[in-house]
């Protein structure tokens, strides 16, 4: 037993000091020599099993044993000790040195104990990169290579430092599709070599191509473990994408009237050169919810960046109520009454050490109402955010408060409070309830409802299928930078056929999608 | 004019200008290598001369003098350390107290250690270091024969030879030794270096210390060489020229180029109130040129960084 399996975790769990249980009893088994895929959707808790795994988190409950012993693995440095080795979905390189030198980082060899000997770091990169076939330019500094290469020089770090077990984050999530094969072949190789490797993705063909044997989480829990070859496409969905339905709106038939933002044919091309949005085109009308599901990762976020001017779309067109959005200002946007609940609010949707007072009227400070001449009508202000802070059912001490200190729920009701009251035709609502408490939950998701029934057009981008599968009038759902489906009635959908597309199995054809612009 | 510039006395005096600057710069390049902005540069340069030449003074001796003044360079740098990586302060607010002790503290110390109470000596220790404990002059045999070149490179003092040479070791440190390594990888990103076992703290420690050394050197410089003692605002800014010198040279040969342009606007300077041009005048020439130099610095990168852009935008199709 303890000879077949590399690694074994058992029983591991996982809750945080805030209360989150990431990882409950999960056990992973992981086979000398086999490509072990860990599948789950985001927030699964594959992270932070793989964190444990290499010491930068510790299992509250559970064992984890290496070549059948028991260890514990306080650190990154006493993972590497036990062989074993982490690529980053991040990289984790310093761009101005070469990728030598980015290899010998921390193990650097010495001509007389003084000098570094920097021939001998390149002879080792060598080495190894012909031994594993992983093609690096030595003397590149790390800024200068692309991304498939940086991967290479990730793989190799952790290759020279004798790991025999490699865990894989994401790893094809920032490689173009001529990079994936290529990393693929080299994977499959290291595997011929006799290396362990642990694969975390959720894109379902590369799973499918690569591995031999998987591990499915869900909602922090092992849904299993199953022979590549002995499942399909649909039954891993069914397994990943399931879920518990906790919350249930209430809701009538949407009565949609005129377009209010149009898209057409949105393209656009990150930074490293991935066409992350390929022909996007969808109209949202006045009085309906459309949302938009997805593995997070497909499009969607540069898709919200180019609807609310933080980035430029390379081609195609948005128009909201018939005025082209292209090189518009946030406050501009706001002016054509555009509403945002931004994915990440503590960044983008509040400004923490502000009162709650300050943040609500932020979008609306400059309007005459709120001013007398050169300085502000405070009563005014009060009066608005005292209003606001009942209306949405802030829980604080004061309006005085710094939004900061209050909890996750609460900000977000500020946030929703001021984007939902300042007259919005169009709201676009990015993951509304990540991470929020029920209260606060259910609250925003029928405020959203009860807007879109006052005719207002809302754009809902949620992680959270539960959410956009209740919440939406009709639905789209984005794979690889395009729209694979487009349903016009989210009611009568079923989890599995979402997971399918969401999964990349199965898409519409052009016509069935091209039905979400209504023309 | 050009007859002015073009002598001598003139370049030779550059040079000696040159030395401080370049040793200030060199820390400052060392520091920011290593992802730390030292703005308090000038204050541990005043730290270090003033406990330089008292050493000087008391042990009669300007060996002594200078490597007190090495030491303390390294005692303040590795106290300014110790609060911005271990008590967690504001880098910028840390290196301002060091400025302000600098300047403001040292006067105090002076008139506690030599109890001087009256008169110009009360802020300066400029009475007490006489012509036998300044720092010696090296003629270099042959050189100092050849005609213009050798009364310019001849006859400094052995401590500007050496800042020279340190050009070149400072390079070696960081480009050609595991702790430059080291120190270049945790100033970019400490998470790479940490995340395979390099101790941050430790190496910014080590980065502290090495411009501790340089500071101390520059400190010196001024007391027991170029100033004949210390005195309150001997330093008139030259720990924040070499903040400038070290953003235009960034590497240890371009903080050398860099503080030769600043060497020159002193030198300049001086020639000019020499010869009778308004002084208030002369003395805005060095800031002003470093106002320009840093102006083409900033172009030249913005320019740089255009046209890297443009080059990986084209990779990309």
């Amino acid at each position: 037993m303890s000879e077949e399996y590399v690694i074994q975790m058992k029983e591991i769990t996982k809750v945080y000091p805030n209360g989150v249980i990431a990882n409950q009893g999960v056990n992973l088994d992981v086979k000398r020599g086999e490509i072990h895929a860990l599948m789950g959707e985001n927030g699964a808790g594959k992270s932070t099993l793989m964190k444990m795994l290499f010491g930068l988190e510790q299992p509250t409950t559970g064992q984890i044993l290496v070549n059948g012993e028991e260890v514990n693995l306080t650190s990154p440095t006493v993972a590497i000790s036990h062989g074993i080795g982490m690529v980053h979905q991040h990289f984790m390189l310093v761009p101005n040195l070469t990728v030598a030198e980015n290899i010998v980082l921390g193990m650097t060899p010495t001509k007389s104990g003084i000098f570094m000997d920097y021939e001998k770091a390149v002879s080792l990169t060598e080495e190894y990169s012909k031994k594993f076939n992983l093609i690096v330019d030595a003397n590149a500094k790390v800024k200068d290579i692309p991304v498939g290469m940086k991967q290479k020089v990730e793989i190799l770090k952790a290759l020279v430092r004798g790991a025999k077990i490699l865990i894989l984050d994401e790893p094809t999530a920032v490689l173009t599709t001529q990079e994936t094969v290529e990393l693929f072949k080299e994977l499959k190789n290291l595997k011929n070599q006799g290396y362990t490797l642990i694969f975390i993705s959720h894109k379902l063909n590369e799973i499918m191509e690569i591995t031999d044997r998987m591990t499915i989480l869900r909602g922090g829990k092992s849904q299993g473990v199953y022979n590549t070859k002995d499942v399909t496409p649909q039954e891993i969905s069914r397994l990943m994408v399931g879920r518990d339905v906790i919350l249930k709106v209430e809701k009538d038939k949407a009565k949609p009237t005129d377009e209010v933002l149009r898209v057409r044919d949105v393209e656009f091309v990150n930074d490293w050169g991935k066409k992350m949005l390929d022909k996007v085109s969808f109209s949202v009308r006045k009085g309906e919810i459309l949302g938009i599901a997805g593995v997070e990762g497909n499009g969607q976020k540069e898709l919200v960046d180019i609807l609310f001017g933080f980035n430029t779309a390379n081609a195609g067109t948005v128009e909201v109520n018939g005025v082209n959005i292209k090189g518009l200002n946030q406050k501009q946007l706001r002016d054509l009454n555009i509403s945002l609940v931004p994915e990440d609010r503590m960044i983008y949707g509040i400004a923490g050490a502000a009162s709650i007072e300050e943040n609500v009227i932020s979008d609306r400070c400059e309007k005459p109402e709120y001013n007398k001449g050169p300085i502000f009508n405070m009563n005014a202000i009060h009066e608005t955010s005292d209003q606001l802070i009942k209306d949405y059912t802030v829980l604080c001490k004061s309006r005085d408060q710094k939004v900061g200190m209050l909890s996750g729920g609460n900000i977000q009701k500020v946030v929703v409070a001021r984007e939902f009251s300042n007259n919005p035709k169009l709201i676009i609502a990015d993951q509304p309830t990540r991470g929020i408490d029920v209260g606060a939950t259910e609250f925003i998701r029928k405020k959203l409802v009860e807007l879109s029934r006052s005719g207002i057009a809302v754009l809902l981008v949620s992680a959270d299928l539960n959410e956009v599968m209740e919440l939406s009038d009709s639905l789209i759902v984005m794979h690889g930078g395009q729209i694979a489906a487009y349903f016009e009635d989210t009611s009568k959908l079923t989890d599995e056929e979402m997971g399918r597309y969401m999964l990349g199995i199965d898409k519409q054809s052009p016509e069935q999608i091209k039905e979400v612009c209504h023309e | 004019m050009l007859q002015l510039i073009i002598s001598e006395d003139f370049f030779f005096s550059m040079i000696r200008i040159t030395a401080p600057i370049l040793l200030a710069t060199l820390a400052a390049i060392v520091c920011e290598k290593g992802g730390i902005s030292n703005i308090g540069l000038e204050g541990t340069m005043m730290l270090a001369a003033l406990f330089g030449s008292l050493a000087s003074y008391y042990a009669h001796s300007w060996v002594v003098g200078l490597l007190v003044a090495i030491l303390a360079g390294v005692v303040v740098s590795a106290l300014m350390c110790f609060f911005i990586y271990n008590l967690q302060t504001n880098m910028i607010l840390a290196g301002t107290a060091v400025n302000m002790i600098g300047s403001g503290g040292t006067i105090f110390l002076v008139k506690v250690i030599t109890g001087l109470t009256e008169g110009t000596q009360m802020t300066s220790t400029t009475g007490l270091i006489t012509q036998d404990l300044l720092m010696p002059t090296i003629d270099i045999p042959l050189i100092k024969d050849i005609p213009f070149i050798g009364p310019v490179l001849s006859g400094h003092c052995f401590l500007t030879y050496l800042t020279f040479i340190l050009v070149f070791v400072t390079w070696v440190i960081l480009y050609k030794t595991p702790l430059g390594l080291n120190i270049r990888s945790v100033g970019e990103n400490p998470n790479a270096a940490s995340s395979v076992g390099v101790s941050v703290l430790k190496v910014k420690y080590y980065t502290f210390i090495i411009g501790g050394v340089f500071c101390g050197l520059a400190g010196a410089f001024m007391s027991i060489y170029y100033a004949m003692g210390w005195s309150q605002g001997m330093l008139a800014g030259r720990g924040f020229i070499a903040l400038a010198a070290q953003a235009m040279g960034i590497e240890p040969v371009g903080g050398l180029f860099a503080s030769l342009i600043f060497g020159f606007a002193q030198a300049l300077r001086i020639k000019f109130s020499a010869v009778g041009i308004d002084s208030n005048i002369c003395s805005t020439i060095p800031y002003i040129i470093t106002i320009i130099g840093l102006v083409v610095f900033a172009i030249r990168r913005i320019q740089n960084e255009k046209k890297k852009r443009s080059a990986e935008a084209l990779n990309n199709k």
